[in-house]
């Protein structure tokens, strides 16, 4: 388990129905890393988030968190994972407190050390003032860094996030993804985020191209922009997409 | 793929003890029956509604039909009674029934609003978030019953005094019962909606052909399809279940299939919310 990466994804397939949104989807995300996971819309990503947290099961293949298992060990592998949804997901009718103080009963933990616990992940993201406003009196961008202290609450070494920036003007964007890589740094944290918006990824940063349901690339973005013969992310991700999901697309690792 | 950040600067996040103690499942618990509280708290005109509705039936129906529907002596009556009587039992189950379909609601509300992926999420087990979901719902329903048992006795409705302590692991028991009945349905109803439906083909016919309005012997003079119907209905027991503690009694059939009906309905709604085999995977409705 100790060498085990943060997020394992070997050969998982899913379907509903007939209509197939992921196939053969296989990478891992390093400790300590932050990656990107591009896609248009469609792409697979929401899908992916939903097997990665257990939400349903993958039709075949195997996922692991910290070496757990997500289906053979789900407590483990959940309780090491932090999530962030595409859609609002705060309980608009409780105060942003009340919201922290739910999801740390759910992962178990009460009293003082969910109080201070909250009290520093509403500082962290700049936050301490409003937690005793309503969640639905918050902005776009205060509901989305309350979702994120709330997904931090836990103390999870993995922070899975669906399109977390969607919707939100460019200051709460720049924001949240300063905070996100603060913590990186700082902490050791692991992000994975799923995103379409490509100026969003730093060259530093490590992607995984998501295409109707097919990976075409992995690897740093520099890694990935130089394997394409590009300036940047979107021109590689451009060309990627263009071509056809069979090609052997696979940038080095 | 990338080279993680050097260890020496940070403040490493620790490894995780493995498993859950029973404080960490105690606390889980409280955390759903307190939000569930809360709810309950912020949505007043649910509490009024779930008591006008049966005191209507109680204060108008049952006032009205006194005169026609008379009740002769049954266990665990030992002496005739008014049907105001007859039917407070049945009123507090309809009270269960509703709130049931209510936490049913919710539940699907909440998956809509994307609430419900905060609870799947949670590291511990899934059977024992519903459990606890369910028991939160049957907590919120007591309540109400209690309220509704009190404006009851005002009226003149005054079973024996312990029985409102009998009634209790009654109330325990149905509730349970029709709170996984909800949850199942929860599980199979797509959108807000659908709920509609949920009035008509499961709370109505429920009520309706069970033993809450009168006895089952009348229904079987009138009607041998019904009383048939009334026997396999659920409902009926969870009545006879609480008519009979409301009067310090045990009704061990009713007891039998409540209990049952709860294993089977709950185990259902498990299957239901299970990742890997119920519907809401499926459907990628979570």
């Amino acid at each position: 388990m100790s060498c085990a990466p943060a997020l394992l994804i070997e050969h998982v397939t899913h379907a509903y129905g007939e209509r197939v949104a992921l196939d053969d989807v296989s990478f891992t995300v390093a400790r300590g890393s932050c990656t990107a996971l591009l896609g248009l819309n469609g792409a697979g990503k929401t899908t992916l988030f939903s097997l990665v947290t257990r939400l349903f099961a993958a039709r075949r293949g195997r996922i692991s968190v910290f070496g757990f298992d997500i289906d053979r060990d789900p407590g483990e592998a959940l309780r090491r994972l932090g999530v962030v949804f595409q859609a609002r997901t705060l309980d608009l009718d409780l105060s942003v407190a009340q919201n922290l103080r739910y999801h740390a009963a759910l992962h178990g933990l009460g009293g003082r050390e969910a109080k201070a616990r909250g009290a520093e992940m509403l500082a962290r993201m700049e936050l301490s003032g409003r937690a005793g406003e309503k969640a639905r009196h918050l902005s776009g961008g205060q509901m989305r860094r309350v979702e994120i202290a709330r997904a931090l609450l836990h103390a999870p070494r993995l922070l899975v996030l669906d399109e977390p920036t969607v919707g939100l003007d460019i200051n709460s964007r720049a924001g949240i993804l300063r905070h996100l890589r603060a913590l990186v740094a700082q902490t050791g944290l692991t992000v994975l985020w799923a995103t379409h918006l490509l100026d969003e990824v730093e060259p530093t940063d490590e992607v995984v191209v998501l295409h109707k349901g097919r990976i075409l690339a992995t690897g740093s973005a520099q890694v990935v922009i130089a394997a394409q013969g590009k300036k940047d992310i979107g021109g590689a991700f451009s060309a990627l997409i263009a071509e056809p999901a069979t090609a052997d697309a696979e940038s080095p690792q | 793929m990338t080279t993680p950040v050097a260890t020496s600067e940070l403040h490493r996040l620790e490894e995780p003890r493995r498993g859950f103690s029973l404080g960490q499942y105690l606390t889980c618990l409280m955390g759903v029956v307190w939000r569930e509280g809360l709810r309950f708290l912020h949505q007043r005109e649910r509490f009024i509604s779930a008591l006008v509705r049966p005191l209507v039936w109680l204060l108008i129906f049952a006032a009205g039909f006194r005169s026609v529907l008379g009740v002769s002596i049954i266990p665990p009556y030992d002496t005739y009674v008014l049907y105001e009587e007859y039917i407070t039992p049945g009123l507090v189950a309809m009270i269960q029934l509703f709130n049931g379909m209510q936490s049913s609601l919710s539940m699907v509300y909440d998956r809509e609003m994307g609430n419900m992926r905060i609870l799947l999420v949670s590291p511990l087990p899934r059977w024992f978030i519903l459990v606890s979901k369910l028991m939160a719902g049957t907590a919120v329903s007591v309540i109400q019953v209690y309220a509704y048992l009190l404006i009851a006795w005002l009226w003149g409705i005054e079973p024996p005094k312990l029985g409102y302590v009998t009634v209790l692991p009654a109330l325990v028991m149905s509730g349970m019962m029709l709170g996984a009945l909800g949850m199942l349905l929860s599980s199979m109803i797509k959108q807000l909606e659908n709920f509609a439906g949920v009035m008509n083909f499961v709370i109505f016919p429920m009520f309706f052909a069970s033993s809450a309005l009168y006895p089952l012997w009348r229904v079987q003079e009138t009607s041998p399809i019904l009383y048939v119907i009334c026997q396999l209905n659920p409902f009926t027991y969870a009545v006879e279940l609480i008519r009979f503690a409301l009067y310090c009694q045990v009704d061990w059939k009713s007891l039998g299939i409540v209990f049952g009906c709860t294993a089977v309905f709950l185990a259902g709604a498990l299957i239901a919310y299970d990742p890997s085999k119920g519907l809401i995977g499926r459907r990628g409705a979570a």
